[in-house]
């Protein structure tokens, strides 16, 4: 284990965090908040901290799958443990556990909150909530690479342990080059959705906020009503740049690249889409009563679900309230996730059309017990390290899963509570059913409940793999 | 540059090792997943997994955008049809490797007919650069510059050398000898010496000069320079074969042990010149009775590393002036220095260093004006070869009054077929040649190397 280009790159991260830290703190001064002192006081400490760390560069510069994993669900803590400060300080959410799960959630693009009333909040407060998801979602570490070249080859690690999905591809021979396509696309995404909620005469301040929100598929609103108050050309433009981010950014640089024959081709998005198109139809049916019209209807139904899918976790309506097969639909939805590459979480779709393809492949050899079958997508062979990946994948998800929901459960709470609220950090949706549904919030949990979904929160965002690493003993011995 | 490789062997790996750190943006393809995963892994490039000579593996590899592919997987065929499907896809340099010497007498035909940019035979490669260090048994390691014209040789000086305490300002008076000694390796330590340097005993001295002067320099300082006049070579191997053929035309008699009956039946009809053995190589009485210590060479060819330096290493003690060990493993390069093998000759790192020379030639033709650029000495100093222009701001000035920065050497210059060895009164020309030895990597154009 090399510590010292581990803790070299996390003061890289610190030095980034104080550049971000930097962005709410001008807020503020845009509209005359004494809350911004807070947030430039915790950027200057991150940047002196960061300055000192990052001054020199370690001689050993040895990198590997053990020193990636560990750099990357370091790095996410720190940047929680640091993010969180603004908010204590400026004693806008006095407990700083609760300040810890705030930004947390929004590191990890969930948008679970804590805070009774998000309205009370500053601007700059609401502004870093929103920001985090935006960093969050494409992965910090992935920014760093994209600006400065860190070690040598084998940063591959970071990304590889950063980016969701089953198998990381590069798009181009060049890690730093892949980085910066991403980012590009990322902003050119983003800056598009900014300029249509103006166009819709959203207020500048929320077209930000909800841009960014939208964008990292994270999910915190800057309204007690989630997204309920705007218009519906807003709550549609919502719909769909929620789906488009939730698609893997592989196939936006295929089309870049005039490449349409395989970009149209991709399995995982087809499948995702058609998972979409068939929720929506279930969803519509079931609640056609509640809405006037069939167009009100079908804008709500589509948004919630693309919301949950995506694992954004806006909401137009409270559909807490909604009929129980709805509500199930949106339950499963919440597993399932979008597509691997993109901002979004949850088990990812090439992961269970992979589990899917494999059970497939499994019951032709029950019937053929000679035969030779592999796994494929898109024309390709799926390796055998990458379906048994995917086995242990879903084996420690649902062990980590149901630990979860026993912890939480010591709170006495309903079972759909205590099963949806760590469904959704896990999968870093947002809003879970009945007590911590689209208008309630996390803030009754105990202490102790708060940091098993802070853990599942980030063990959902990085993929299990690198969190759990942290806990084997193996990793932190020196031979 | 967009480059890519197909095969991810060992002349893959180190071709891609190299490139990446000369920042060119590389494919590596492979039919062999774990290769892939393991280049991928530890180099920045793009893995694709799948046949080279497959069109549409070529076409997901983007091979449209590539400027440069290279094939050196095993198979000579698939390597010559990978090229000719690239270059009609994607309309792009091609190099490929052929091993089979059936194949080798047939290159230019291929090359010119095919549309291959260059082809490399790794046995003949390695064959050749023995043969140079047959002719020529004091040096360890030598390369030519301006067409062969110059000569950059590399020498340990030997123990009570009358080089011993000579500072390079006297080196000429003392001789009377237009040599450049441009670099010295001393304890691990590698300088670009000036004029007060003071060489010693045992010091790896890099020198450049014109092939003659360099032989009458060798014989002031009393080192045997004499082509050899007798080699033995143990190992049947295509290298050889071609090693053989190289030397028994410059009238050297050659010997081989092969330990195989039919390679050996072979080989004599192949070479009727040549003296073929049936034995064991590793066999010290059978060495003894084709009387290795009347032997002025010998070369250990083997398939087997371990072998070859066993066998090397008793040969020394027997044979006069020259001993090289050919060596397949990458691995263990630093321990392999210290076991004092006299020459060592790895065919790897000569096909690699044969393409990049070849790349680095034809990056430089757009971007810097470099002509040709050698590492030396394990890739510390660089050796460039750059044209002067007429525009140059650095014609008509002497030597000594252009403010060269340190550890960078004008180390030859080129004029009209001509080669000149500088002094600090000789001026440069438009249309020079001229060959700057640096410590430093990266060097672009020539006017860096003056201060400012």
């Amino acid at each position: 284990m090399n510590f010292s280009i581990i803790l070299y790159i996390l003061g890289w991260v610190l030095n980034f965090e104080a550049f971000f830290l930097l962005l709410p703190s001008s807020v503020s001064l845009i509209y005359k908040e004494k809350e911004g002192l807070a947030y430039f006081l915790v950027a200057l400490l991150c940047g002196i901290l960061g300055f000192i760390i990052t001054r020199k560069k370690p001689a050993n510069t040895l990198f590997f799958a053990k020193e990636g994993f560990v750099t990357v669900s370091l790095s996410w803590i720190v940047l929680s443990l640091f993010g969180a400060l603004p908010f204590v300080i400026s004693s806008e959410i006095p407990s700083y556990l609760d300040a810890l799960f705030e930004i947390t959630s929004g590191f990890t693009t969930t948008g679970s909150s804590i805070l009774k009333d998000v309205e009370a909040m500053s601007h700059c407060g609401l502004f870093w909530r929103s920001f985090s998801h935006w960093i969050g979602g494409m992965g910090v570490l992935v920014f760093i690479l994209a600006v400065l070249p860190l070690t040598g080859g084998n940063n591959i690690y970071l990304v590889r342990a950063e980016s969701p999905g089953p198998a990381v591809d590069k798009l181009v021979p060049r890690i730093r080059t892949s980085a910066m396509i991403l980012y590009k696309i990322y902003i050119f995404l983003t800056v598009l959705l900014i300029i249509i909620f103006l166009i819709f005469k959203m207020p500048v301040f929320d077209a930000f906020c909800i841009a960014f929100g939208t964008a990292g598929t994270g999910g915190f609103a800057i309204k007690n009503s989630s997204l309920a108050s705007y218009s519906a050309a807003i709550r549609n433009t919502t719909t769909i740049f929620m789906i488009l981010f939730g698609i893997n950014f592989n196939m936006y640089y295929l089309i870049l690249c005039k490449r349409f024959h395989q970009a149209f081709k991709m399995e995982e998005v087809k499948a995702y889409l058609l998972i979409i198109l068939g929720a929506i139809i279930i969803v519509v049916i079931d609640i056609r009563s509640y809405f006037p019209g069939f167009f009100e209807t079908l804008s709500h139904a589509a948004f919630q679900v693309g919301s949950i899918i995506t694992t954004t976790g806006y909401s137009s309506t409270d559909f807490n309230l909604w009929p129980n097969l709805s509500k199930t639909t949106l339950v499963i939805l919440i597993f399932i996730g979008a597509c691997a590459g993109s901002t979004g979480g949850g088990m990812k779709v090439s992961r269970v059309l992979i589990l899917f393809k494999t059970i497939g492949k499994e019951l032709f050899t029950v019937a053929h017990p000679r035969s030779v079958k592999k796994v494929k997508i898109d024309g390709h062979l799926i390796e055998h390290e990458v379906v048994r990946g995917v086995n242990v994948y879903m084996g420690s998800y649902i062990f980590i899963f149901a630990l979860s929901v026993l912890l939480v459960s010591i709170n006495e709470f309903d079972l759909v509570t205590t099963f949806t609220a760590v469904a959704t950090t896990f999968n870093n949706v947002g809003p879970g059913l009945e007590l911590v549904g689209p208008i309630g919030n996390f803030s009754q949990f105990s202490a102790f409940s708060k940091c098993v979904l802070i853990f599942d929160m980030l063990a959902g965002r990085l993929e299990l793999f690198p969190v759990l690493l942290l806990f084997t003993p193996s990793t932190w011995k020196r031979i | 540059m967009k480059i890519m490789i197909v095969g991810c062997g060992k002349v893959g790996t180190a071709l891609t090792e190299q490139l990446s750190k000369e920042n060119h943006d590389i494919t590596v393809v492979d039919v062999d997943a774990s290769l892939v995963h393991r280049v991928s892994n530890t180099y920045d490039v793009l893995g694709i997994i799948g046949n080279g000579a497959s069109y549409s593996i070529l076409a997901e590899a983007d091979i449209v955008n590539t400027e440069l592919l290279i094939a050196v997987t095993a198979f000579d065929e698939l390597n010559l049809l990978c090229c000719v499907i690239a270059k009609k896809a994607g309309n792009c340099q091609t190099i490929a490797r052929i091993k089979n010497p059936i194949y080798n007498q047939e290159l230019d035909f291929l090359k010119k007919e095919l549309g291959l940019s260059m082809i490399i035979n790794q046995d003949f490669a390695s064959a050749m650069e023995i043969s140079r260090l047959l002719r020529f048994p004091t040096a360890i390691e030598i390369d030519t510059f301006v067409k062969g014209r110059v000569e950059l040789l590399k020498f340990r000086i030997p123990q009570n050398s009358v080089l011993h305490n000579i500072s390079l300002k006297t080196l000429f008076s003392s001789f009377r000898c237009d040599v450049l000694v441009c670099a010295v390796e001393r304890l691990g330590e590698v300088v670009i010496p000036t004029g007060d340097f003071t060489l010693m005993e045992k010091d790896l001295v890099s020198i450049i000069a014109t092939p003659e002067n360099a032989s009458a320099f060798f014989k002031k300082i009393g080192i045997i320079t004499n082509q050899v006049k007798s080699t033995l070579i143990v190992g049947g191997s295509p290298t050889a074969y071609y090693l053989a053929k190289i030397l028994i035309t410059t009238g050297i008699h050659v010997k081989i042990i092969e330990r195989d009956q039919k390679r050996c039946e072979e080989l004599c009809a192949l070479l009727p010149q040549a003296v073929i053995i049936h034995g064991d190589g590793t066999d010290q009485t059978l060495l003894t009775e084709e009387r290795i210590d009347f032997m002025e060479s010998f070369v250990a060819l083997t398939g087997i590393d371990e072998e070859n330096i066993m066998m090397s290493l008793y040969a020394i003690n027997y044979v006069k002036s020259k001993v090289v060990t050919k060596i397949n493993r990458p691995n263990f390069d630093t321990i392999i220095k210290k076991l004092d093998l006299d020459s060592v000759v790895n065919p790897r790192n000569i096909t690699s260093e044969h393409i990049l020379q070849y790349v680095r030639a034809r990056q430089n033709t757009f971007g810097s004006n470099v002509e040709t650029l050698y590492k030396l000495i394990d890739g510390r100093v660089e050796a460039l070869e750059f044209h002067i222009h007429k525009e140059s701001e650095m014609i008509n000035i002497p030597l000594e009054h252009l403010k060269i920065k340190k550890d960078f050497l004008i180390a030859a210059i080129g004029r009209k077929g001509k080669i000149l060895i500088p002094n600090g009164q000789d001026v440069l020309l438009a249309d020079d040649t001229v060959i700057v030895v640096t410590t430093y990597s990266g060097l672009q154009d020539i006017k860096n190397i003056i201060s400012r």
